[in-house]
């Protein structure tokens, strides 16, 4: 009896084990292409490699990555990679891509758990919310929705996810700051 | 041969597993949001079972009575891990998509049901087909609410907008999985009462 089972749990250990050293490679190609990906999408165009030049800090209690584009030798860009945890489901992460004046050039959702159909409308393609905060800069543009007396319109029926996803990119300008100001 | 096509189209109709048994409802209900989640759970699902169901058949004559429902628990997590990796590495959209209800396949009792009731006394060839069957049943199943509910809900089938504007929140949201699939099965059991 336990010889059978010991059998059983031997060979699926050594199956599993199989499968994960040939897929590891790809998971890790496809974890990469996919950051490299939302830092070309949130970026001017670089020719760095900004996943290895990363600073790490805390901003009011939550981390920010933020990633130093280049393109020759002058810094074209930041992208702060952080996260929100006032949305409606956990965590909002999102990819912020900055001028180096501190203007937003894009955004990108890198994760979330908010609502299908109503609070995941803070995707890009889902909804046009995250459009208007391209070329907006913090510096000028109040960061938080209007409800709250900010310049964010926020998405019917989904303040929560609005004021979330509003406070990641609050907290990615002031890492931006943080890190320009050192 | 006959018999081999019953066996298969068993799983479809007769003995659907979401629309007649009523098995794995966790997975129906929580992945169905659009057709294209609700496709892929149903064939990682079938994936999963069919091998499953193989494994159990070759080695039945092997595991003790005593400590069979552990092997098959090993057997089909082993499976499951392996559909895991494999969507990570090459479809990780559609892996992050599925998120919890991947691993969960683990305790989808569609699984160990056809592992107790069928594979444990039936060759592997018959097995198989079963497992086949079943699966691709669930497969239909799963995609056909999940069209229905990303129609009503989105308006779009498939990823592709049909109803500009979007549709009634209601149907992708937990409640809607319920209305869906509590009119589908109506219908399923209207039109299926004569063949059954």
């Amino acid at each position: 009896m336990i010889f059978s089972l010991l059998a059983i749990t031997f060979v699926s250990a050594a199956a599993v084990g199989v499968v994960y050293r040939v897929t590891s490679g790809p998971i890790a190609a496809a974890k990469a292409e996919n950051s490299q990906t939302s830092l070309r999408q949130v970026l001017p165009p670089f020719d760095n490699r900004p996943a290895e030049n990363v600073r790490t800090v805390v901003v009011d209690g939550a981390e920010a990555k933020v990633y130093t584009a280049t393109s020759g030798d002058t810094v074209c860009g930041y992208a702060v990679e952080t996260l929100s945890r006032k949305g409606f489901g956990g965590e909002v992460v999102l990819m912020v891509g900055f001028k180096p004046d501190g203007e937003i050039v894009d955004i990108e959702v890198l994760g979330h758990k908010e609502t299908q159909g109503l609070g995941d409308k803070i995707e890009r393609g889902k909804s046009d919310f995250s459009v208007q905060f391209r070329g907006k800069n913090p510096a000028t543009f109040h960061l938080s929705v209007r409800k709250d007396g900010g310049d964010v319109d926020a998405i019917t029926a989904s303040t929560i996810s609005s004021r979330a996803y509003a406070d990641a990119v609050n907290r990615a300008y002031l890492a931006l700051k943080q890190v320009s100001n050192e | 041969m006959n018999n081999n096509l019953r066996l298969f189209t068993r799983g479809i109709i007769k003995e659907n597993p979401t629309f007649v048994l009523l098995l794995g409802m966790c997975p129906t209900l929580g992945t169905t949001t659009s057709a294209v989640t609700g496709m892929g759970m149903g064939l990682a699902t079938l994936f999963v079972l069919t091998l499953s169901n193989m494994v159990i058949s070759l080695v039945k004559r092997q595991i003790p009575d005593k400590v069979r429902i552990p092997a098959y628990i090993v057997i089909i997590a082993s499976f499951v891990t392996v559909v895991q990796l494999c969507m990570e590495a090459y479809v990780p959209s559609l892996y992050k998509a599925l998120g919890v209800f991947l691993p969960l396949i683990v305790v989808n009792c569609i699984i160990l049901g056809r592992a107790e009731a069928f594979a444990s006394k039936n060759g592997v060839g018959a097995s198989a087909l079963d497992g086949l069957g079943i699966g691709v049943g669930f497969t239909l199943s799963l995609t056909l609410l999940g069209l229905v509910r990303e129609v009503l809900g989105a308006g779009s089938a498939f990823g592709v907008q049909i109803f500009p504007g979007g549709g009634i929140l209601i149907f992708v949201l937990a409640p809607g999985a319920f209305f869906a699939l509590g009119y589908l099965l109506a219908l399923f059991n209207k039109f299926t009462a004569k063949i059954r």
